[in-house]
């Protein structure tokens, strides 16, 4: 049978990389093919080429054994093919129906909208694909997850048979992605074929039927589930054998360094989100707080750093009392925070690099002088912490906005852990990084935690959350439902109280467990 | 799952709601102390009925008692305030809001027209008038901004189609054709600020600011150096009243919307063509795309430099004839720096109007019953020192940009240039 995608030898130069090497890739029907690879190594150049936004050096596509030609996404779409795009293509002020049928309308009288007869296809596609969305809500209000299922209605839409999808789980919750797995499953089921982007091992072992992996922009091998294993893919991606168990000693713990006290926060519709929570956190520890994205966590982690007052309750910080803290007094205090949305609250990305790692004490000796900065110290400072963080940046002078996500978090990761602190706040560190990134962020947490930090590591993924901390705190509807020795507990135990079952009610059935254990990926 | 409903923290009435709450009583009070200080219970407020020197749908002269007037608005303002300030009107608040400057703007009427008579039938057809290039300037932001060009360079179109359409209609004799040019030479303006600011991709506020200034000066120059020695030159046909038959009968509202010139009845079925054009039809949809979110519509197939050249191009010849009424439409001959301003003001007015063709064109209605009342209290000659009244256009320009607007927001791409890569 032939397949219904066929790449040969595709290539592709850009000034400095080459970022696709005589690239092969062939893709059957029905199947669920992952192409995995470390951020930068080409896979979604592979992907642009194929849905006609970059074009190739050379190379050949084939869709059902015939050559084609993709100069834009136009003619891929003709070919059968979309693309699920990381960032979505949607217009958040337009209704569902139109931005389906947006470039491919439904019209009446001439050029008038049909937006009834798009809105019956679309609700019958939902039906068929079981998408559930209501075609006359507006985008922007609707859930990440549902947004990503609008994508996808509107490559069915298009009657696309083969689908791209470019990280689908970077901007999802574990539920939505579990969701999402599910609805690629009933997809190929009924005749799709999809190619899957991602960096993850976890999904790539559990929902794909063929994994390929790329480095460097060549292809390193192709495996099936059955045959590979974390261990291995992590190698293949990577290069090297890779560390996915951080060897963790001891904690010593020492005296408090934050303190909460029956802490309130509400958020910015002035619904309240943290219901009176008390947690301690000691010098020398890593406290974790799990629990589904959207359980107060955002709040909390905002309130404790000083970016959102906190409605009732009190934070102590190495024992002093802080009614309205503010982010400044939380970094004198000798706070380091690494923010979860790293690109809004953690950098200035039209910044060069050495700005901004020295944005938290600019103002200070050595940085600035009576006002002034000191460009020489700036650009020492921050040659120091490029070698010393293993920052991947063409120059100092790079604006931070320029380098992979990975790097971006290097150098928040470098500009919060050099100075000399004692209290770290660091939210989802690893989110949308490859596994590289992710053993080093882990290392350096692990690193300063030995030096004698607290650190509060508030997180979705239940892995980093098992594998870091020595102590879990589990959020559930904004309240802290359990904190537990992480020695003491199981991951499936975890899971569960992620999902609200508090400790009495804990059933037996083992199933349940492993059923929700499988939450924090 | 245990569930537990949302927890809401107590905020009834935000500070805005209750700094709009005391202006609310403040004015409640101005018309109770000021307004209403001399007058005895005898004083008449005299409101003609029917704009001057016509004679289809005339209605008689609607007289009021002003001191009771004057109470019953005064208390009623001082009744919604004290409402707004204690209990706040929530999401009504916009509402409630344009009811008070309403009932404020009447007992100010009332107030300056005491014991004298005020035509108030010619004060909204000369509202209406003056609203005209303040509206259809306005919609020719809508079209720019709808596809993500920010144009400031409205004002320089329309000062360029007032003195062409004088100088081709004059030489012509023909009205229709000093019309043209007047559209013309807004949308080669416009053609202009696309290429600049679409092809080149030059910052568009800079690019309208040059426009607008090459537009005054040019036509400043062209005005003293020629048209002062060449006065025929400056000497257009105008666009005749036409009353329609049957309509231009109705009492008071006939001969304010009916009896008019081309310009009114174009700005009114431009604005059907383009609210319904906007969101009901293809031309509309991908418009609107291609000014939120580019790239989107660019993986769609749909051509994002071509439809944002369209867009400035209309929008352009919109302005064009905008600048027409000025000199085809009003008073027959162009004068430099004739539009003063109110380009900008229909960028106000687009504004407060939420880049929504039918409410800009109530905010510019709003803009022109500012101008037409600060001409019409200032022939009344009240105690009120003119320079003040004259500010009153400005002043609610200010007041709702700053007060209502707030948190209005345009199209999402608007003024970012498109990078293909």
């Amino acid at each position: 049978m032939t397949p219904v995608l066929e790449l040969t030898g595709i290539t592709k130069q850009f000034p400095g990389v080459l970022a696709n090497d005589h690239i092969d890739l062939k893709l059957e029907k029905g199947e669920i093919l992952a192409l995995l690879g470390e951020n930068g190594a080409g896979k979604s150049t592979l992907m642009n080429i194929l849905y006609g936004l970059y074009q190739p050096d050379s190379g050949t596509i084939f869709v059902n054994g015939k050559q084609i030609d993709v100069h834009s996404s136009i003619d891929a779409i003709r070919a059968g093919i979309g693309m699920v795009h990381q960032h979505f293509m949607l217009i958040p002020v337009f209704t569902v129906t139109d931005n389906v049928m947006l470039g491919e309308e439904s019209l009446v009288l001439g050029d008038f909208l049909d937006r009834k007869t798009a809105a019956a296809r679309i609700r019958k596609i939902s039906e068929q694909y079981n998408l559930d969305v209501d075609p006359n809500a507006m985008v922007g209000d609707l859930p990440v997850g549902v947004q990503q299922r609008v994508e996808i209605i509107k490559l069915l839409y298009r009657d696309a048979s083969i689908l791209i999808f470019d990280e689908p789980t970077a901007v999802l919750t574990p539920q939505e992605a579990d969701e999402l797995f599910k609805i690629m499953r009933s997809l190929s089921e009924q005749g799709k074929s999809i190619i899957f982007i991602t960096h993850k091992l976890r999904e790539v072992l559990e929902y794909s039927d063929r994994i390929m992996v790329i480095r460097r922009g060549k292809v390193i091998g192709e495996t099936t589930p059955s045959d590979a294993d974390q261990e291995k893919l992590a190698e293949m991606m990577v290069g090297r054998a890779v560390n996915l168990n951080q060897d963790k000693k001891k904690a010593q713990k020492g005296e408090i360094v934050l303190q909460a006290k029956d802490l309130v926060v509400a958020d910015s519709t002035k619904k309240i989100t943290v219901h009176s929570i008390t947690f301690t956190l000691y010098s020398g520890e890593i406290l974790g707080i799990a629990g589904v994205q959207g359980n107060g966590q955002t709040e909390l982690e905002e309130a404790v750093t000083g970016m959102r007052d906190f409605e009732s309750g009190e934070i102590q910080i190495s024992g002093k009392v802080i009614r309205k803290i503010k982010p400044r007094e939380f970094v004198e205090a000798g706070g380091a925070h690494v923010p979860e949305d790293r690109q809004r609250d953690g950098l200035i990305l039209s910044f060069p690099v050495e700005d901004n790692l020295m944005l938290c004490t600019y103002y200070k000796p050595p940085f600035s002088i009576n006002g002034i900065l000191d460009r020489k110290e700036i650009r020492r400072n921050a040659q120091t912490l490029i070698s010393e963080f293993d920052v991947r940046t063409p120059s100092p002078l790079t604006d931070v906005g320029t380098l992979s996500g990975g790097n971006q978090q290097k150098v928040i990761v470098a500009r919060e852990l050099s100075r000399n602190n004692r209290l770290i706040v660091a939210s989802q560190p690893t989110r949308g990084l490859d596994v590289g990134s992710i053993e080093y962020i882990h290392g350096q947490l692990l690193k300063k935690r030995d030096e004698g930090c607290g650190i509060l590591l508030i997180s979705s993924e239940l892995d980093e959350i098992m594998e870091l901390s020595d102590r879990i705190l589990v959020m559930y509807k904004g309240e802290a439902i359990v904190t537990v020795d992480a020695d003491a507990v199981s991951k499936s135990e975890i899971g569960l109280y992620m999902a609200g079952i508090s400790q009495q009610r804990i059933p037996g059935s083992s199933e349940t467990a492993a059923e929700k254990s499988s939450m924090g990926e | 799952m245990m569930k537990t409903k949302p927890v809401y923290l107590k905020h009834a009435v935000s500070p805005r709601d209750r700094i709009m709450g005391f202006v609310f009583l403040i004015l409640g009070l101005f018309v109770l102390l000021v307004f209403n200080k001399n007058f005895s219970s005898e004083t008449i407020t005299t409101f003609a009925m029917t704009p001057g020197g016509i004679s289809r749908g005339v209605m008689t002269d609607w007289l009021i008692q002003t001191n009771r007037t004057l109470w019953i608005c005064g208390i009623l303002l001082f009744l919604i305030g004290i409402y707004q300030f204690i209990f706040g009107f929530g999401h009504r608040s916009n509402l409630i809001l344009v009811l008070v400057s309403l009932i404020f703007v009447f007992s100010f009427i009332v107030y300056v027209a005491a014991n004298k008579m005020l035509n108030l039938a010619g004060l909204l057809a000369s509202a209406l008038a003056m609203a005209v290039p303040i509206i259809l300037g306005g919609f020719c932001g809508i079209l720019c901004e709808r596809a993500g060009v920010v144009n400031i360079a409205i004002e320089g179109m329309m000062l360029m189609g007032a003195m062409l359409g004088s100088v081709v209609g004059s030489a012509t004799k023909n009205i229709w054709f000093g019309l043209a040019a007047a559209m013309l030479g807004g949308g080669i303006l416009a053609l202009v600020h696309a290429w600049l600011s679409i092809k080149y991709k030059i910052n568009q506020i800079v690019s309208g600011t040059v426009i607008n200034i090459f537009s005054t000066g040019m036509t400043s120059y062209i005005s003293s150096m020629y048209l002062q020695d060449f006065p025929n030159l400056n000497k257009t046909p105008r666009f005749p009243s036409v009353a329609i038959p049957g309509l231009a009968d109705i009492p008071f509202i006939g001969p304010i919307i009916f009896d008019n010139s081309l310009f009114v009845y174009g700005m009114f079925l431009l604005l059907i063509l383009l609210q319904f054009g906007l969101f009901k039809t293809r031309w509309g949809l991908r418009l609107r795309a291609v000014g939120e979110h580019p790239k989107a519509a660019d993986t769609l197939g749909i051509n994002v430099f071509k439809t944002r050249y369209m867009a400035v191009i209309l929008g352009g010849l919109l302005a064009g004839f905008a600048g027409a009424y000025f000199s085809l439409g009003s008073v027959g001959r162009f004068d430099e720096g004739m539009t003063s301003g109110k380009g900008f003001i229909g960028l106000a007015a687009m504004i407060f109007g939420n880049w929504i063709p039918f409410r800009t064109m109530l905010a510019g209605i709003l803009f022109g019953f500012a101008d037409s009342l600060s001409s019409s209290v200032s022939i009344l000659g009240s105690s009120i020192p003119g320079q003040f009244i004259n500010m009153l256009p400005y002043l609610v320009t200010i007041i709702v940009l700053a007060g209502v607007v707030g948190s209005s927001s345009g199209p999402a791409a608007s003024g970012t240039p498109y990078e293909k890569e």
